[in-house]
């Protein structure tokens, strides 16, 4: 089995047109993979660059060098020179993501917020609808909540749709960008033991965890993302 | 052409020579495309639009000495359009006129088609006041005759699907649309609905004359003329309870005639001429002169 | 799995006397994507929109698309008569405006109608009975069927066209600004209603918008366009959250943060 990710020489900066051009650069150099059943957390102080290499590996940050390697049909597929569509069905099979904020759209309710990964995938209405349940009851989201939309849930309970909907899938590989940030002892507990189920089912996870707790019940191994600081060689 | 001596001021059938070669060569068009409204230069006419324009000059492009002509007006041979039509084309052309359906060669119309089966010596010409069929919907010229020219029909049934939505029928009881040998959907003029099946396979020429719109249509002999309808609301002509008060027929098309102000009124044939055959073959309705005799 | 797109756009210029419409646009539009074209007034947008839907013919370039039959065809070398067809069956075009898109003075029932009678449905009941089913999917009572748009508001007006574009299951459908003339709660469930509807149906769709948020909500890609010229494309979260051109910049910064 093909490692689910590697990750070589990417190096990303914006320039920001509206500041006169400037380049601000954010990382360099990054070389890591991920192994399946793995979770790899990424460390360092904040503003390092932990979420915009999320954000790479997501397709959502555009790379200006370097590869991003994932599997997808058997076949290797470096995300950073995909088209979007290929992007798209990568996101649909391969790569799953729980953000830092939900996106909320409005008037869809949240169980189908939940579910809606699976229905992408061609799985049955009531199936998906039954397991968006399952975790979202495993999450502790108040049962009066499922059928309304998130827009007006707490950022807790709008966390915890976001998680349910990202480890709903099967996806080989999860991204997490502080999946536990804005939750309870309780919820946390619960996100940790997900996690390490994922971990037991082959998933490899890549998360950045800034509860001290979590990390170390969850991480196999830190990258320290301070190594790929953009300059740092120069400097 | 000159054939009377009281005439002298007017070519024959009024129009010059050169003007009847146009209409006559729209006419042929119209007859090569059934259904389809040709463009012609109509002309001013000695009387006003929406008296008959249209239908006088086709009848004045086609009409020859040996004619003769017979004008109705919703059926009848004496109301004040048919009168005076007739009259002009006496004064104009000398030619025999007559309110026999069976002796004319030419009748123009306004509204109705005569209940007496047309042969192929006859040629029927409509006044014509709005001859686009899909005007009601879609007011713009030129989008219209690409809708005729690309076949695009489905409009005329979205009026039809309004009649049924707003009446819970097809309301439409005159110029009721047809489909001309399956291809140009046609306005048949302002006659009643009653009168559609009778231009289906007709034997005898029907020509269309819009004088105001300029524009020129026909039915040839022998044409498919087919009403356009749903399938679970399907054309239907029509019917009246009780036959004509005067001559007793059935199956024709009848006109309400108000006796006094108390309300009583009796149905009579439309079609004048139709009627009077009737009663002169000794068909009597229960309001016809004998019938009263009989009861006093 | 669809392995060919089902539109393709080829150098697409288009001239106003000297002035440039838009120029030399290419892309694919695969089946099932939703794209949005997004730029201020007068960047193109709409231009380019004209030109692809067969609505203004372009100065150069060609657009195939990919018929029923699995053929690709080259939309401005067909008659006229087949692309109306193709407009009228395959295709859906949402206008900004509804009465751009609707009979105002025929009802509900026959402006959802039309489509059908048009391809020959002859049948009033099942046609009154599909108009109203599509009615009740854009949420329009049913017992509304039989009333004019002109006593609808905007919003169901809005609604009423998107019906009455869908009913003859268009595989691709162009939207100009679906949203523009509508309040913002109008907009959220209008916004709602057609993203399902695109996700339900697998529709493929073009909007227009310089609503960047329209845009977040409804599309997988997205072209920025400036002066007639596609400055950048691509996923639309790419875009939006990682834009490059100095332009989209500056378009990126100008939302109002709620």
């Amino acid at each position: 089995m093909p490692t689910p990710l590697v990750v070589s020489e990417v190096a990303k900066s914006f320039v920001m047109h509206l500041r006169d051009g400037i380049k601000l650069p954010v990382v360099e150099n990054v070389n890591f993979s991920v192994a399946a059943g793995e979770c790899a957390v990424l460390g360092g102080p904040s503003g390092i660059g932990k979420s915009s290499i999320l954000k790479m590996l997501y397709g959502n940050y555009g790379v200006d060098a370097g590869q991003i390697l994932i599997t997808h049909n058997d076949v290797t597929v470096d995300i950073a020179g995909a088209d979007p569509r290929t992007v798209l069905n990568i996101r649909r099979d391969v790569i799953g993501y729980v953000s830092q904020f939900l996106r909320t759209v409005p008037r869809v309710a949240a169980v189908d917020v939940v579910a809606e990964p699976l229905l992408a995938r061609g799985i049955k209405s009531d199936v998906a609808r039954t397991r968006a349940i399952e975790l979202l009851e495993k999450l502790n989201l108040p049962e009066h909540l499922w059928q309304l939309p998130p827009t007006t849930f707490s950022g807790g309970e709008q966390q915890r749709v976001n998680i349910a909907r990202g480890f709903i899938t099967n996806h080989p590989l999860l991204l997490l960008d502080e999946p536990t940030a804005s939750l309870d002892a309780e919820n946390r507990a619960v996100v940790v033991q997900l996690i390490r189920e994922k971990k037991a089912s082959g998933t490899a996870l890549l998360g950045i965890f800034h509860d001290q707790d979590v990390r170390s019940a969850v991480a196999d191994r830190i990258i320290d993302v301070s190594m790929f600081r953009a300059g740092r060689e120069a400097a | 052409m000159n054939t009377h001596g009281e005439l002298a001021t007017y070519n024959f059938a009024y129009l010059d020579e050169q003007t009847k070669r146009m209409i006559r060569r729209a006419i042929l068009k119209a007859i090569a495309i059934p259904g389809y409204q040709v463009p012609f230069a109509s002309r001013e006419m000695p009387m006003p639009y929406g008296w008959g324009t249209g239908g006088v000059q086709v009848t004045a492009a086609v009409i020859g000495p040996d004619d003769t002509l017979k004008v109705i007006d919703q059926g009848a041979d004496d109301t004040t359009n048919a009168v005076s039509i007739r009259a002009f084309f006496q004064k104009v052309t000398n030619v025999a006129v007559t309110t026999s359906t069976r002796q004319a060669t030419i009748i123009q119309t306004r509204h109705r088609i005569p209940e007496e089966q047309l042969g192929e010596n006859q040629i029927l010409v409509y006044q014509v006041p709005i001859p686009e069929p899909l005007r009601f919907l879609e007011p713009r010229e030129t989008e219209t005759r690409k809708m005729h020219a690309l076949e695009e029909y489905g409009l005329m049934h979205v009026k039809l699907y309004e009649d049924i939505a707003r009446n819970g029928h097809i309301a439409t009881t005159y110029a009721y649309p047809v489909k001309v040998e399956g291809r140009y959907v046609m306005d048949p003029s302002p006659t009643p609905k009653f009168d559609n099946p009778k231009m289906h396979m007709s034997q005898a020429l029907q020509l269309f004359g819009a004088g105001r719109e300029k524009r020129i249509y026909a039915i040839p002999p022998y044409t498919e003329v087919v009403s356009l309808d749903f399938e679970d609301h399907p054309f239907e002509v029509q019917t009246f309870k009780d036959p004509c008060a005067l001559c007793a027929a059935t199956g024709v098309y009848l006109d309400e005639v108000i006796l006094d102000d108390k309300g009583s009124r009796m149905f009579v044939c439309s079609d004048t001429d139709h009627c009077e055959n009737r009663r002169n073959e000794g068909h009597h309705g229960h309001l016809s002169g004998q019938a009263l005799e009989a009861q006093q | 799995m669809n392995e060919q797109p089902l539109l393709r756009v080829n150098s697409m210029t288009k001239y106003y006397g000297s002035r440039i419409g838009c120029r030399d646009v290419s892309f694919e539009l695969w089946p099932g994507e939703v794209l949005a074209i997004v730029g201020e007034s007068g960047s193109g947008k709409t231009t380019l929109l004209n030109n692809i839907s067969t609505r203004l013919t372009p100065t150069s370039g060609t657009v195939e698309y990919r018929m029923r039959d699995g053929q690709f065809r080259d939309l401005y070398r067909m008659g006229e008569a087949e692309r109306r067809f193709l407009m009228r069956t395959d295709w859906g075009f949402v206008h900004q405006n509804p009465a751009d898109g609707l009979r105002m003075t025929v009802s509900a029932g026959a402006n959802v109608g039309e489509r059908l009678m048009a391809i020959g449905d002859r049948h009033y009941g099942d046609i009154r009975n599909t108009a109203t089913r599509w009615l009740g999917r854009v949420e329009i009572d049913a017992d509304r069927v039989d009333d004019q748009p002109r006593d609808f508001s905007g919003g169901m007006r809005q609604r009423l066209q998107i019906a009455r574009n869908l009913v003859t299951g268009p595989r691709l459908v162009f939207m100009d600004e679906p949203t523009g003339g509508l309040d913002v709660s109008v907009q959220a469930r209008l916004l709602d209603l057609v993203r399902s509807l695109v996700n339900d149906l697998g529709l493929s769709a073009i909007v227009v918008t310089h609503d960047l948020a329209v845009a977040r909500l409804l599309s997988h890609r997205m072209m920025v366009m400036k002066d007639g010229y596609v400055i950048e494309q691509g996923l639309t979260d790419r875009v939006l959250d990682d834009p490059r051109e100095p332009y989209t910049q500056l378009l990126v910064s100008s939302i109002l943060q709620v």
